[in-house]
């Protein structure tokens, strides 16, 4: 796959901001601003956003039954790329 | 299914769709045993939960769960309009996973079963990974079907507005993004809507209405709700890992629907190792809600809107939960192909401030000036996981 042009961040919170407009411009490919080696922190369990799914889904219902509200609490997962 | 009424298709969400996990991985192989335990108002609601995830070869993975609920209730709403009760739900949930490449596909079926609500749900939802593993996306659909106010054997446990059974049925489409910011910053966001059609209310509960013909003034009536249902719900949520090994999170949810409902949850977390083997959680959690447009806690006289409720859930409210984790992890030297575990307990206060609903267990000379209610609860879990 050939590259069209460097799309390097000068940034990593620039190059989250910039993203969509990167997909428009058809940069590709996109160069992870994070690399695999500086995952470390991400990799670590007490990042995960769902750590006990089974702990976690239980307290959801728990609300759910008593509020109006439900839904998008947030338990996807993944982005990490730490393997 | 007082309790329960509205969370077989919730539960589908919260068990089901909710669990979509990482592209570029199988989830791992884990086995959960859990103990949980709610009591508040008058109600006490305990039993056992398993989860099994196994993988099989490098591209599946199924997972099953088995949930119990056992329910002892006298709260407010029983004791007003019928009479207390105990029941028993079980659900039962299955799983298969696909990896392909980037994607992940998902698919599963969930079963719920008590005395006088049934509920079947399927569901599929896939996962990709893209730009180095930096972005994940997901999409999500859920069909459930329910059947409501089916007495099995034909035995009538307990008093009931309706006769027979009515059925209800709902659709659900989430969309999901988990995106690294930086190397310490993951951002997550989720929106889902979901329609439903058919019987929506409670059968158990009526609307309380001006009787003067009545000794306390007040007299209840049958509740009439919508039989259409659609809502939306978006959320977003930060986790920043700190320099000196910890982790802090926050999340917002907004959530509307054609009821009149509108909601905001705001949510932090902090994640603390201790040691080498401990791991302490704490939380905090605020929800606030406007009261639907059909609900109100003293109709003026019967029949008095073509929709009518006073199901608390439904009503205007806030409501504070703070809660404490802690997790101690051990390396089994039995059995071999177990390479961790974890034993944790999970505590968690619930407060609820009603703000239209009143005690009406409390006399007051005026129907509707009694104390506005007001409910404590205490939330507990405690589980242990292993790894294999």
């Amino acid at each position: 796959m050939s590259k069209m042009h460097s799309c390097k961040m000068a940034s990593p919170l620039l190059g989250a901001v910039l993203l969509s407009g990167m997909l428009l411009s058809a940069c590709s490919p996109i160069e992870p601003w994070v690399k695999p080696y500086e995952r470390e922190h991400l990799a670590d369990p007490i990042m995960s956003f769902d750590r006990n799914p089974i702990s976690s889904a239980y307290l959801d219902h728990v609300f759910e039954v008593r509020e109006g509200a439900r839904g998008a609490t947030g338990s996807v997962g993944g982005g990490c790329g730490c393997n | 299914m007082r309790l329960h009424l509205r969370a077989r298709w919730l539960a589908a969400a919260a068990f089901g769709l909710g669990a979509v996990g990482r592209a570029d991985v199988l989830p791992e192989d884990r086995t959960d045993v859990l103990y949980h335990r709610y009591e508040g108002g008058g109600l006490t609601v305990q039993g056992p939960a398993v989860l099994v995830r196994k993988k099989f070869g490098d591209s599946f993975s199924a997972s099953y769960q088995y949930y119990e609920d056992l329910i002892s209730s006298a709260s407010i709403d029983v004791v007003s309009q019928a009479s207390a009760y105990k029941e028993k739900r079980t659900q039962h949930n299955l799983n298969l996973d696909y990896l392909h490449g980037s994607t992940l596909y998902s698919i599963g079926f969930i079963n719920s079963n008590e005395p006088d609500y049934k509920s079947n749900t399927g569901f599929f939802s896939i996962n990709q990974s893209m730009f180095g593993d930096l972005t994940t996306v997901s999409f999500g659909f859920a069909q459930g079907w329910d059947k409501v106010g089916e007495v099995d054997h034909g035995v009538v446990v307990r008093t009931f507005h309706t006769t027979g059974s009515a059925d209800a049925d709902h659709r659900n489409w989430s969309l999901g993004l988990s995106q690294v910011i930086t190397r310490n910053l993951l951002l997550g966001l989720n929106f889902e809507t979901d329609e439903s059609d058919g019987y929506l209310q409670n059968p158990y509960r009526g609307v309380r209405f001006v009787d003067p013909f009545s000794a306390r003034g007040y007299s209840f009536g049958q509740a009439v709700s919508p039989n259409t249902r659609t809502g939306s719900a978006g959320s977003a949520q930060l986790k920043y890992y700190l320099p000196w090994h910890a982790a802090v999170d926050g999340s917002y949810r907004l959530y509307t629907d054609t009821w009149g409902i509108l909601a905001h949850t705001v949510k932090l977390g902090y994640t603390q190792p201790l040691f080498t083997d401990w791991t302490l959680e704490a939380t905090a959690r605020y929800y606030w809600q406007n009261h639907a447009d059909f609900y109100s806690d003293l109709f003026p006289y019967q029949n008095s809107q073509n929709f009518m409720s006073r199901d608390r859930e439904l009503a205007q409210f806030r409501s504070l939960t703070l809660g404490l984790g802690a997790s101690w992890e051990f390396h089994p030297g039995w059995p071999h192909w177990v390479s961790k575990g974890t034993l944790n307990f999970n505590y968690n206060r619930l407060h609820i401030d009603y703000q239209d609903f009143h005690d009406n267990l409390i006399p007051s000379l005026v129907p509707g000036d009694e104390p506005l209610y007001t409910l404590d609860a205490n939330v507990m879990q405690f589980f242990i996981s292993f790894w294999y």
